[in-house]
């Protein structure tokens, strides 16, 4: 008697690890392909850059250092690794990008040059998705986690290696500074 | 009520309407048999048989189609083909309709739902189809004239929510159903015409068959009659609740109510009529394409026959929840 009750109990632990375990990979994959939808449109805004660099550098030749700081922070943001290190660098270029967008309006030729204009549209669109995305990941992020964290799976998933995922968010206070540019577009 | 209960009641009610559309064509053609062939003798009830065969039928390529046939109405035209076309300035500002179709939808947690332009100058916008899966949105050219991007984003959001809620498809569904209505009433006033003589055997045979006949036939004929009259109603109630809720959700989404309210007003401002949208799916925009001076107040006829909320009360809505945001 005793020993079916034992085996009992062990059934019921395997099948409550299994399931534990399908859920977490669930979530780690929904992690992943949330995490592409942001990638995605960032990869968009590294490739957008340069073409914007190219085009309105005929007419603000004298604004070198902005245009060196852009290609800077993009070959940066190229380089970083993980959605926590990302989002710090992506917000730079950000900010970066921002002023560029505000000196170019002292330029009438670049304002009403169309090819500018589709690539502003074009960066203010991909910047807009990762903005919405972003907090569709986070949820996704903070499920998981506490999923991994709350008592008893967590005695399990670090034996299955599963690991806490980042957020995509600045955390670090200097970054979350506001520029003193205006971006809004009319 | 969350989204979850809208979709389910939203869900109810489509089926309702379409089993209200057929019971109603079922008692039509009841009559048809009871008046036109009567019930002496080898009585085969054709009426009814071919009514409930059309008003099933009908009911069911107005749900799997109905958006094709609204989309058609309108001579709206796929974004994609008019980029394909269009010169520089105008591209701009097909490019960004689609970009903020795309946000919108990620925001939403929508699939993109295939994107239309309707040539006509009047701002306006809709949404169509079954569900997010079978979803178009539609805005009018001059739509993308007057509004800026925030604005853009703010009416793009607003349709984003009457498809995510599934408010699309029951206005889908009762726009596709009122042109049904529309056109088997005109085809059954033309057939009474065309069938006084028999009605007048049939009569004859049953012998004055008593009030209760009389009865019947008097509420058969005001049904006919009044059948478009019907269908009218029923697309206004449908409508004018859910412009406040649209609203609502759509400013969750953008996060920046004033873009909407700003829009509404730039509509409001340009009164012309959408001469594209006709009566029948004016219930499916975001403001009323007829320009009816019933949608400026509220009061029980305006709540009875008006299809959109006063355009006043919707904007002074939005402002409000800006404040609260302190935006």
């Amino acid at each position: 008697m005793a020993l079916l009750i034992l085996v009992a109990v062990v059934v019921v632990l395997a099948l409550w690890a299994v399931g534990s375990y399908n859920r977490l990979v669930g979530m780690r994959n929904q992690v992943l392909n949330g995490w592409r939808q942001i990638d995605v449109q960032l990869k968009r805004r590294h490739d957008l850059i340069p073409n914007l660099v190219n085009a309105v550098r005929g007419s603000m030749d004298f604004e070198r250092d902005t245009l060196t700081a852009v290609m800077e922070a993009r070959a940066k943001a190229l380089t970083a690794t993980g959605p926590a290190d990302a989002a710090q660098k992506e917000g730079q270029l950000t900010q970066v990008l921002g002023r560029l967008f505000a000196l170019a309006e002292n330029y009438p030729t670049l304002k009403s040059n169309d090819n500018v204009k589709m690539l502003q549209e074009e960066l203010s669109g991909t910047e807009n998705k990762v903005g919405f995305a972003r907090q569709f990941y986070n949820d996704l992020v903070t499920k998981f986690n506490t999923a991994q964290q709350v008592f008893p799976t967590n005695l399990f998933a670090n034996m299955f290696g599963f690991k806490p995922a980042e957020l995509f968010e600045v955390t670090d206070d200097k970054d979350r500074e506001v520029p003193a540019v205006d971006l809004t577009r009319r | 009520m969350n989204l979850y209960e809208q979709q389910a009641s939203n869900r109810r009610k489509t089926w309702l309407i379409m089993l209200a559309f057929v019971a109603f064509l079922f008692v039509l053609g009841l009559g048809f048999d009871t008046f036109y062939l009567g019930t002496a003798g080898g009585f085969v009830p054709i009426g009814s048989v071919v009514a409930l065969g059309v008003g099933s039928a009908s009911a069911a390529v107005s749900y799997f189609s109905g958006d094709r046939a609204v989309l058609l109405s309108t001579s709206a035209r796929p974004v994609e083909e008019l980029e394909a076309t269009a010169g520089d300035a105008d591209r701009l500002k097909l490019r960004q309709l689609q970009n903020v179709v795309d946000e919108m939808a990620i925001a939403g947690g929508l699939p993109r739902p295939r994107v239309y332009v309707v040539p006509d100058q009047d701002p306006n916008a809709f949404a169509t189809g079954r569900g997010p899966e079978h979803a178009s949105l539609a805005v009018t050219r001059g739509l993308l004239d007057t509004l800026d991007r925030e604005e853009l984003q703010g009416v793009v959001a607003h349709e984003m929510s009457h498809i995510r809620n599934l408010d699309v498809r029951v206005m889908t569904i009762v726009a596709a159903l009122v042109g049904a209505v529309a056109l088997l009433a005109d085809w059954a006033r033309r057939g009474m015409i065309w069938g006084g003589g028999s009605r007048r055997r049939g009569r004859d045979d049953r012998g004055g068959g008593g009030a209760a006949g009389v009865f019947f036939l008097v509420i058969w004929l005001v049904a006919i009659v009044l059948a478009p009259l019907m269908a009218q109603a029923l697309a206004m109630m449908v409508s004018r609740r859910r412009e406040y809720l649209a609203d609502a959700s759509g400013a969750e989404l953008t996060r920046n109510p004033m873009g909407l309210a700003r829009a509404l007003e730039k509509i409001e401002s340009a009164a012309a009529p959408t001469q594209a949208i006709n009566r029948g799916s004016a219930h499916l925009c975001i403001a009323d394409p007829l320009g009816r001076a019933m949608n400026l107040k509220d009061g029980f006829w305006s709540n009875l026959f008006a299809s959109h909320p006063p355009m006043s009360g919707r904007i002074a809505a939005l402002k409000a929840m800006g404040f609260q945001g302190g935006r």
